[in-house]
């Protein structure tokens, strides 16, 4: 077998004098914070970079969302029909869709639905969790609830179980097992799309969503 | 880049008061910002250490993290690639952009892209290449290459911003309100991103426990480039690699406090895989280019491999007295994605183009930027050029006077003053201290002093009269 | 040949002194100092021996090595280097330097510079017995300044060496602070380089005098009078720059500042 660049490079490596490893350090154990001290660190962190929060509880969440899209008048929303929320969405939309906007189902694979994609102007997807201590919405789409929905569209409306707010990363990387079953993709979301590159003037919605609303269900 | 175009270089930049003025803007804002999410020292010092440890792991494990990495991608489905050179990555790069006929590929912001100069090497195949970090954009119009690792268009202010898009974006008409420059550059990309063949990325860390890699950003461009089209190439150095996922954590926070002195950035992506069956959206392939491009070779070197600690944070580069004043072209490459050496941003931008000493600290936040001793300057030095190791080899001492750029002035009077082994040198020998010997005293024997003597007292002196302003 | 073993070491610590305090101690004079601000070693020196502590000054010191080592000439910095294990006694005084500069090279660098070498346990516990002048005085000496200048504002520079590498900015503050009719207005960007940096100011004098322009409006700013610094490389730059431009601000070593409003104490 002939030598490959790889087994050069290793080779060097290897080849290179070794250090012994440093102890790996100590996970940081701080007292979490209880369940409403993580929902008020999350809602400041994410209010600072421009999120709109909204609180609301199980039995209300779907009148909150409702009157969040009367208030804005979008008239596509993107959801995810095979999704509980998605259902839920579904539902309500049955029994009264007056004044709200037209739903859009993500069920079809993106080379034919790029088109329409881009012309969506909200949408709505569920969450995985949230990080309390920098603020961040944890996102695992999958083929029920793709990708591209928490970023295409203009607005981004994210529904968390206020449950599943970790206190941090570490947490909820324990807490998920995540070491042991990465999906394909997983992002952490913290905000609308925001850049500084001009001058170091924030702007909003550069290439993602310019605005993040979240919906904390309690 | 020679000497005398460095020169050149810094009188322009020095008499460019628009870029000093950005500059100085810049990296103040970059320090205050840092300063604040870091504001609890105690708390910062742990993290530091924390980081640093963890890198350290990396490295001292490093062949066997590359090959963890390759095998958990490669279980993941992710194809992995090495390439020895920048040459060799560019032509892998462009083979798998052939094998998919893609004449359009979209761009994330990748230093280690500009250390391949992939962009010239695409466009010279053929490739339209689009550039879409909005700073980076800025500069592709412009024909440059980024000035800063993380703001890369950081040296031009709205006004020239304005006349870039007017003139090079069609139909931009010409606004120097930002929130319109960028919905300029939204509307320009989103097309790209939907046509693009394929994205290419870099990436922050690469887990090797899950084969993961880890992109932060802010703006959701990366997350276009890694999720609309077909095929993702990610490229990275090979002193990218992580050893488990929950060493993300602490490294994101030193990063993305550092870098931009956010808690965290808008986005953290974590791509483990192409798109799986039942999945409607992300490329179909992915691959991973690991880049050596003397890696390996800074890694052998004891004193130098800490630099492989390096997170590209540049901060480095924010606090580098120097490169805030003349800005990163006058170097004649990009501080932190050299092709010659693929060194930490701030290794080569300060005085006499090394590290400043003002960044000892830095050291400590993750120890990219080695310790300033004789190693690394008799690397720079050119009378005693030898390479990276050529510090510690013992070398005849240098004969003929210094290069004007390496050890002129103050430097060469110690080095032409340099004795015989055990002699004192002649000019020192010669100086006001031999005068001063005691009697009859050698070098080294005591002199308790006297009033008056080493030093002569002026006890008229004005009050307040500094020695040199007597002059 | 000369070898100073420095065998001639006195009782230490002798039993009539204050124990805490070291008896005697060395001094390095600095190249600096010696062509250039000569009073301010002068000064330093009185204001060791005015609490008590006998000061002596090894003839056969020169320079400690760092404008060979810094413009990257290991093996001549070395040399020099060899002539400050040499001149110094090898016993346990300390060795006060009056420059964060020259003391961070010889307390941080020389291990380095003799490492493998013949002389590096020499070096190891040469490095262990540097200290900062200004260290010195307000730690291990404890002084304790009465002031008697007229009122005063003063702003004082860091050194980039005495404040990132000695660590010992808030010794030289403290004994500023400790004079009560002098006002310290602290520098805006404090923690930035004045554009001296050794050779740095010979062979980049362009970027240098940028960075020194930038230094000096940001003194003026403070309104002070006077600045004061703990390194006379910086001193020289800024003190020149100062003169250039012809404003009404005078640069001081520390120690000669100290000794002018303490003096006869
Ligand atoms: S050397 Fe240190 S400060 Fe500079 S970019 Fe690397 S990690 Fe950041």
């Amino acid at each position: 077998m002939t030598e490959t660049a790889r087994d050069r490079i290793l080779a060097r490596l290897r080849s290179a004098p070794r250090e012994e490893a440093p102890r790996p350090p100590e996970p940081a154990i701080g007292t979490a914070p209880e369940l409403s001290g993580r929902i008020d660190q999350l809602t400041t962190r994410l209010e600072a970079m421009r999120a709109v929060v909204r609180r609301t509880t199980a039995a209300l969440w779907l009148e909150a969302l409702i009157a969040l899209l009367r208030e804005r008048g979008w008239s596509t929303l993107l959801y995810a029909p095979e999704t509980p929320l998605g259902a839920a969405i579904e539902n309500a939309w049955a029994q009264d869709g007056d004044g709200l906007p037209a739903l859009v189902a993500y069920a079809e694979p993106i080379e034919s639905f790029k088109e329409r994609l881009f012309t969506v102007e909200a949408a709505i997807t569920s969450t995985a969790g949230a990080v309390a201590d920098t603020g961040a919405l944890i996102l695992r789409p999958d083929g029920r609830e793709p990708r591209l929905m928490s970023l295409v569209p203009p607005v981004h409306v994210a529904v968390l179980q206020a449950q599943s707010i970790f206190a941090t990363l570490e947490d909820a990387m324990r807490a998920g097992g995540w070491a042991a079953d990465m999906p394909t993709n997983m992002v952490l979301v913290s905000g609308p799309s925001k850049t500084a590159d001009i001058e170091l003037t924030l702007a909003f919605g550069v290439h993602g969503p310019k605005e993040l609303i979240v919906l904390i269900v309690e | 880049m020679g000497p005398e175009e460095f020169d050149r270089n810094v009188e322009l930049a020095l008499a460019d008061a628009q870029l000093r003025r950005n500059f100085a803007f810049a990296m103040g804002s970059f320090i205050a910002r840092r300063q604040a999410v870091f504001s609890d020292a105690a708390q910062t010092e742990r993290l530091r250490g924390q980081g640093q440890a963890l890198k350290r792991r990396v490295l001292s494990r490093l062949p066997e993290l590359l090959e963890e990495l390759e095998a958990n991608c490669t279980r993941n489905g992710i194809q992995v690639h090495w390439a020895e050179t920048p040459a060799v990555a560019n032509r892998l790069v462009l083979d798998i952009i052939e094998r998919h006929a893609a004449t359009r590929v979209v761009k994330g912001k990748s230093m280690v892209s500009e250390e391949m100069h992939l962009n010239a090497f695409l466009e010279k195949h053929g490739v339209e290449v689009v550039e879409t970090d909005l700073g980076e954009f800025i500069i592709q119009l412009n024909g440059e290459t980024p000035s800063h690792i993380i703001v890369p268009a950081i040296h031009k202010n709205k006004q020239q911003i304005a006349r870039i898009f007017h003139e090079k974006v069609p139909g931009a008409p010409y606004t120097e309100e930002v929130e319109e420059l960028n919905a300029i550059a939204r509307a320009t990309l989103r097309r790209k991103f939907a046509e693009a063949g394929v994205g290419i990325s870099g990436v922050n860390f690469a887990v090797a426990e899950t084969g993961t890699l880890c992109l932060v950003e802010n703006e959701g461009n990366g997350r276009m480039c890694t999720t609309l089209p077909p095929v993702h190439i990610a490229v990275m150095g090979l002193e990218k690699v992580v050893e488990k996922l929950a060493d993300l954590p602490p490294l994101l926070r030193l990063l993305t406090g550092s870098a931009t002195g956010q808690f965290i950035t808008t986005y953290v992506n974590l791509i483990s895989s192409p798109r799986r069956a039942g999945e409607k959206d992300g490329p179909t392939e992915v691959h991973l280019v690991i880049l050596d491009n003397g890696r390996s070779r800074i890694y052998a070197d004891p004193e130098l491999r800490q630099t492989l600690q390096c997170v590209r944070c540049g901060t480095c580069l924010n606090h580098c007295p120097v490169y805030t004043r003349i800005g990163g072209h006058a170097y004649g490459f990009v501080p932190g994605a050299d092709r010659q050496d693929p060194q930490p941003p701030g290794f080569r931008t300060g005085p006499g183009r090394r590290p400043h000493h003002g960044l000892e600290p830095l050291r400590r936040l993750r120890g990219g930027l080695p310790r300033q001793d004789p190693h690394h300057r008799a690397a720079a030095a050119p009378a005693q050029r030898g390479g990276v190791t050529g510090g510690r080899e013992r070398r005849a001492r240098p004969r003929q006077p210094p290069q004007p750029n390496g050890a002129a002035g103050l430097g060469r009077v110690a080095v032409s003053q340099h004795p015989p082994a055990g002699q004192p040198p002649a000019e020192l020998a010669a100086g006001p201290h031999r005068q001063r010997a005691a009697p009859g005293g050698a070098p080294g024997a005591l002199d308790p002093l006297p009033k008056g003597a080493p030093f002569r007292p002026h006890p008229a002196a004005p009050p307040g009269e500094g020695d040199r302003n007597q002059r | 040949m000369r070898r100073p073993r420095g065998r001639q070491r006195t009782a230490f610590p002798r039993k009539d002194q204050n124990p805490l305090k070291p008896n005697p101690v060395y001094f390095f004079g600095t190249c600096l100092i010696e062509s250039f601000f000569p009073r301010a070693g002068e000064a330093a020196i009185r204001l060791i021996e005015r609490e008590g502590v006998p000061v002596r000054f090894p003839a056969g010191q020169s320079c400690c090595g760092q404008p060979a080592y810094n413009s990257g000439y290991p093996d001549d910095a070395r040399a020099v280097a060899r002539q400050q294990l040499r001149a110094f006694p090898d016993d346990e005084a300390p060795i006060v330097v009056p420059s964060g500069s020259c003391a961070g090279m010889m307390k941080h660098h020389y291990p380095g510079l003799f490492a493998g070498e013949p002389d590096q346990a020499l070096a190891e516990r040469f490095a262990g017995r540097v200290v900062e002048w200004s260290e010195f005085m307000a730690a291990r000496l404890g002084v304790e300044l009465e002031d008697r200048g007229a009122p005063l504002k003063v702003t004082w520079h860091s050194s980039c060496h005495a404040m990132r590498e000695m660590n010992v900015i808030a010794h030289s503050k403290g004994l500023i602070r400790q004079l009560s009719r002098v006002e310290l207005v602290e520098l805006a960007r404090e923690r930035e380089c004045c554009g001296f940096g050794g050779t740095f100011a010979v062979k980049h004098p362009a970027i240098s005098g940028a960075l020194v322009t930038d230094k000096v409006d940001d003194i003026r700013a403070t309104g002070a009078e006077r600045v004061i610094a703990g390194d006379c490389g910086c001193l020289l730059n800024i003190t020149g720059a100062i003169a250039h431009r012809g404003l009404p601000i005078r640069g001081q070593h520390l120690a000669e500042f100290i000794w002018e409003r303490t003096h006869g104490s």
